[in-house]
């Protein structure tokens, strides 16, 4: 019997932590994927990011290196710059990156480090337990913004995708979803993509991935999925925003 | 004949760190100490190697740290301020067991302060300085020549031991010229660095962090960390003795207040009076035993620092039980060093 679908090589046949609906999971396995088929299992490099994804060397079999808060770019450039032979990736949430981490993602950016930036977007800090991040959206409730995100206050939720864009060393920026089977189509389209412009060496690459956090959202993993095709794509649309190479 | 050069000390960590092997430095400008990253932006890539002028203090320690896990000598310098943004960093290397060197040109007092000499950083260095109950190797130079020699060895015993080391300087010595003899790199033999992330082939996968959950993990992490820093007092400790075999009263002093320290000596016993200094190298390991040692004959010690006391508390605690330590310290500011004539002074004054 021919076997049509099987477990990525690049990722451990153990189960996950993440609670159920989480589309970490989902990302974890789309990016092995592109893994496995440029075949870079072996030289790869991965920078592990403070957040619920934390753990990635217990699901991907790969070398890992484990970054501070909001640094993954900063230590994936010393890996890159040391190593320029491996595969570097970082894989960060939106507090990591987009808060506390600013300076170094939009540096590392601009420098355009030959690495690919994974960002993963569920508008919270999740592993906390749920406090407002810079991606929260307007009128958003979550535990440190109990009367909802309030732009006067609080600033509009950032859209990283776009902004890094912007910079000269960027080479592809893009934003995909998992909510449905076309847009994780896409999503696996564009992450392979990314993942081409550093085995080509073509510069910096970022996927800004829009994810469920239902636990934190206090929604059941249904209505915390639809959350992410709504309300979620309407302020951070999906799509391709810089690709300077043309892959 | 052996070639000498004539140079900054600054210059010297520059040039040691290269003959030690280190071909990758990052860093981010920082008075007194900014002749180390001008030096390395030009010489690195002559040698294929990489200059990267990070965005922050934050960012180079964290790509010294990058660099480190996959197995390359590297290095980043600084002076306090910068020094207080790389303690989280220097801790997460510390947890993660990375070598590296960290070089501190110390600026002068909390908060912005001053460009002047001063060891007001002796607590942050030895103490931790970041989170979670560490040590890093700490050496003090006190001459350019040290500035080199030490260099090299804080790579040497960094890789040995798998933890950061700092050289602590200030602008005295990193800032004076002097003339050096660029010693080629000594043969030490260094552990093979079997730990290190280099894309997993055919091999075992490779973590390099400091998050250890399971059920007693970080405890038995801790304490194998622990069991490092004690083989490092055991092993490691350096000091420098001068005329103390005699002597009734022992100064002592480290770095550029040693230098100055030691002209007062000198001067003191062209008067007649028996005094000795001893000088610790290694900060941390803090040598001990030989306060320890020197305290069991001469029960009289005089710690003089740029600083209004820090040392002070590892000389008391190493020394013979019914020795008595005096101090005597200038908090930093401009114009602040103490004159050998000031430091004699003190001497006459302890001296009984
Ligand atoms: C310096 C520092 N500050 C705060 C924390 C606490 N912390 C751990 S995870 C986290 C939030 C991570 O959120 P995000 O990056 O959005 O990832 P997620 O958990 O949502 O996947 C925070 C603030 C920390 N570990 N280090
Ligand atoms: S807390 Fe949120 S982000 Fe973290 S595993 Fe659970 S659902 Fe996923």
């Amino acid at each position: 019997m021919q076997q049509v679908f099987k477990k990525p090589v690049s990722l451990k046949d153990v189960q996950t932590h993440f609670c159920p609906g989480c589309h970490h999971g989902t990302f974890h396995r789309i990016v092995a994927e592109a893994m496995d088929e440029f075949g870079v299992q072996k030289k790869t490099i991965g920078v592990a990011s403070v957040g619920c994804s934390v753990f990635l060397y217990g699901y991907f079999d790969i070398d890992v290196v484990e970054a501070p808060h909001g640094r993954a770019p900063a230590v994936a450039t010393g890996v890159k710059r040391a190593r320029p032979d491996a595969f570097v990736f970082t894989y960060q949430g939106d507090g990591d990156l987009a808060a506390i981490g600013t300076s170094e993602i939009i540096h590392a950016a601009n420098r355009g480090e030959d690495m690919t930036v994974i960002f993963v977007n569920n508008t919270t800090y999740g592993m906390t337990g749920g406090q407002m991040a810079p991606t929260t959206l307007v009128g958003q409730r979550t535990s440190t913004s109990p009367y909802g995100r309030n732009q006067g206050k609080d600033g509009a939720p950032i859209r990283m995708a776009e902004l890094l864009a912007q910079l000269e060393g960027v080479g592809f920026s893009a934003r995909v979803a998992v909510n449905n089977p076309k847009n994780l189509m896409d999503a696996k389209r564009q992450i392979k993509k990314a993942f081409r412009y550093q085995v080509e060496g073509k510069g910096f690459s970022f996927i800004e991935a829009l994810s469920a956090c239902p636990t934190n959202w206090g929604m059941n993993p249904i209505s915390a999925n639809e959350r992410v095709g709504t309300e979620m794509c309407d302020y951070f649309p999906l799509g391709v925003f810089k690709n300077a190479a043309d892959l | 004949m052996t070639k000498r050069l004539f140079m900054k000390g600054n210059e010297a960590i520059a040039m040691a760190a290269i003959e030690a092997g280190c071909r990758y430095y990052f860093g981010y400008p920082i008075t007194p100490q900014s002749d180390i990253p001008e030096y390395m932006s030009r010489e690195l890539p002559k040698l294929g190697g990489e200059f990267i002028q990070a965005e922050s203090e934050v960012a180079s320690i964290n790509m010294l740290l990058g660099a480190s896990a996959t197995g390359v000598r590297a290095m980043t310098s600084s002076s306090s301020p910068g020094i207080s943004l790389k303690q989280e960093g220097i801790s997460y290397m510390s947890g993660a067991e990375l070598p590296g060197v960290i070089v501190n040109i110390c600026r002068s007092g909390p908060g912005l302060g001053g460009i002047d000499a001063s060891q007001a950083d002796y607590f942050q260095a030895v103490k931790g300085g970041g989170h979670g109950g560490y040590h890093i190797i700490v050496l003090a130079p006190a001459s350019v020549q040290e500035m080199y020699d030490l260099t090299m060895l804080a790579f040497d015993l960094s890789d040995i031991y798998r933890v950061p080391a700092m050289i602590l300087g200030d602008s005295v010595v990193g800032q004076m010229k002097e003339p050096v003899v660029p010693n080629k790199r000594p043969a030490t033999e260094l552990p093979p660095k079997n730990w290190v992330v280099r894309g997993k082939g055919d091999g075992e996968q490779r973590v390099v962090k400091s998050l250890y959950l399971g059920d007693g993990e970080l405890e038995a992490h801790n304490w194998k960390l622990h069991g490092r820093y004690q083989e490092l007092r055991d092993k490691e400790t350096r000091w420098e003795e001068f005329m103390l075999d005699d002597a009734e009263l022992v100064v002592t002093a480290f770095g550029s207040a040693a230098r100055i320290a030691k002209t007062a000596v000198m001067a003191a016993r062209d008067n007649g009076i028996k005094v000795g200094l001893l000088r610790p190298i290694t900060l941390f390991p803090f040598p001990e035993k030989a306060f320890r040692a020197v305290t069991e004959r001469c029960k009289r010690v005089l710690d003089i620092e740029l600083n209004a006391g820090q040392m002070v508390e590892d000389v008391r605690l190493s020394v013979a039980r019914d020795a008595e330590v005096f101090f005597y310290g200038r908090p930093p500011g401009a114009g602040s060093l103490p004159t050998p004539e000031e430091l004699l002074e003190q001497i006459k004054k302890y001296y009984v």
